[in-house]
């Protein structure tokens, strides 16, 4: 998990300053090029929302209708949100994304149903939603955050609209990758730990010196016993966690 | 004696499109589609311009038939239309044709077929 973290972060510098599309850079790249998923009925808007972030470098699969976005996601069928069953007509599992950006009127599914289908469904509810509309209603914009957009975008579009959003979920993925780095560390530390204690004097059960070092981690049964100890191991406790 | 032609048709290209912003044809989203022109993407904006032309032409179409029918009353179906005529127009930076969308819409939602 260490190792992913450290890989992206070489590679984003590099992904950030080429627009280079061909195939080769793409099969190890895939992993740190924010893939988005575009949702939008007018093809003059999904030209430009898709030009939009191929020069941002990010990876994008433009669809015309919520009813496609769903089933390239693999949600279509009501019964079938689990990502896992493949029994779809295809055999296809889903498309993984880091971000879906709809329109919020279309014919059929509107961007807000989408949304909704989205948030309810166990495998893409934590996917990043994001709305897009040529008005600027109140209304509009407060359901669809309440429904769980993250974002709620007033066309036209332009590139600073897009590059803000794709450095804010690179960033969130890093955090999210670091997060799970740090979760790795705290367990070593606690280890490391238990090893110091250990090793350290063996008068620990006793009434010794309270030194920090010797206050041992929750786990150890000498230091419960004695109640001088309970208030260094609480502080020991919060640096700890 | 190309390359002077090349020159001079860009000139003009220059000088038609600074007046379409001068007039409020166009409008700052238009620079944006040009800034996503590159060597990797040549011909960005064209692509972009035929396809609302295409689009466009069709939306109007639908828009006249709804009119000349003697017995319009959807408004909500021209509404529809129009909505998706702005979209595109504002998309591109064709400021002038949204703006007489908007007035469009407005005179619609108030079932101002004279309007």
């Amino acid at each position: 998990m260490g190792s992913n973290s450290v890989v992206s972060n070489r590679r984003m510098p590099e992904k950030m300053n080429c627009f280079d599309l061909s195939p080769n850079s793409n099969s190890d790249s895939e992993a740190e090029e924010v893939h988005v998923l575009a949702v939008d009925d007018s093809l003059v808007d999904r030209k430009v929302i898709e030009r939009l972030l191929k020069i941002s470098s990010c990876k994008v699969t433009a669809v015309d209708s919520g009813w496609r976005a769903l089933k390239l996601l693999g949600l279509l069928d009501d019964e079938e949100e689990d990502k896992s069953s493949s029994s779809s007509s295809d055999g296809f599992e889903g498309l993984k994304v880091d971000l879906i950006i709809t329109d919020y009127w279309m014919p059929g599914m509107t961007g807000y149903e989408l949304l909704k289908k989205i948030k309810e469904s166990s495998s893409f509810r934590e996917i990043p939603v994001v709305i897009m509309s040529s008005e600027n209603v109140m209304t509009r914009i407060d359901r669809c955050l309440e429904e769980g957009a993250e974002e709620f975008i007033v066309k036209p579009v332009k590139l600073s609209d897009v590059t803000r959003l794709r450095d804010y979920y690179m960033a969130a993925r890093e955090i999210r990758s670091a997060e799970s780095g740090i979760n790795v560390n705290k367990r070593k530390l606690q280890e490391s730990f238990d090893v110091c204690t250990a090793s350290s004097s063996p008068s620990s059960s006793s009434a010794s010196p309270p030194s920090l070092f010797s206050s041992p981690a929750p786990c150890s049964p000498s230091s419960l016993d004695s109640p001088t100890r309970r208030p260094k191991m609480t502080s020991l406790d919060h640096i700890l966690i | 004696m190309l390359g002077w032609g090349v020159d001079r048709l860009r000139a003009d290209m220059s000088r038609l499109l600074a007046i379409l912003f001068h007039q409020g044809v166009l409008d700052e989203q238009f620079l944006q589609l040009q800034q996503l022109q590159d060597e990797s993407s040549p011909n960005f904006v064209s692509e972009v311009v035929n396809i609302y032309f295409h689009e466009s032409e069709k939306l109007l179409r639908n828009l006249r038939g709804l009119l000349l029918d003697r017995e319009f009353s959807d408004y909500k179906k021209m509404g529809i239309h129009l909505n998706q005529f702005m979209g595109s127009s504002s998309s591109i930076g064709a400021n002038r044709v949204r703006n007489v969308c908007v007035a469009f819409r407005a005179a619609s939602e108030q079932n101002n077929r004279a309007g």
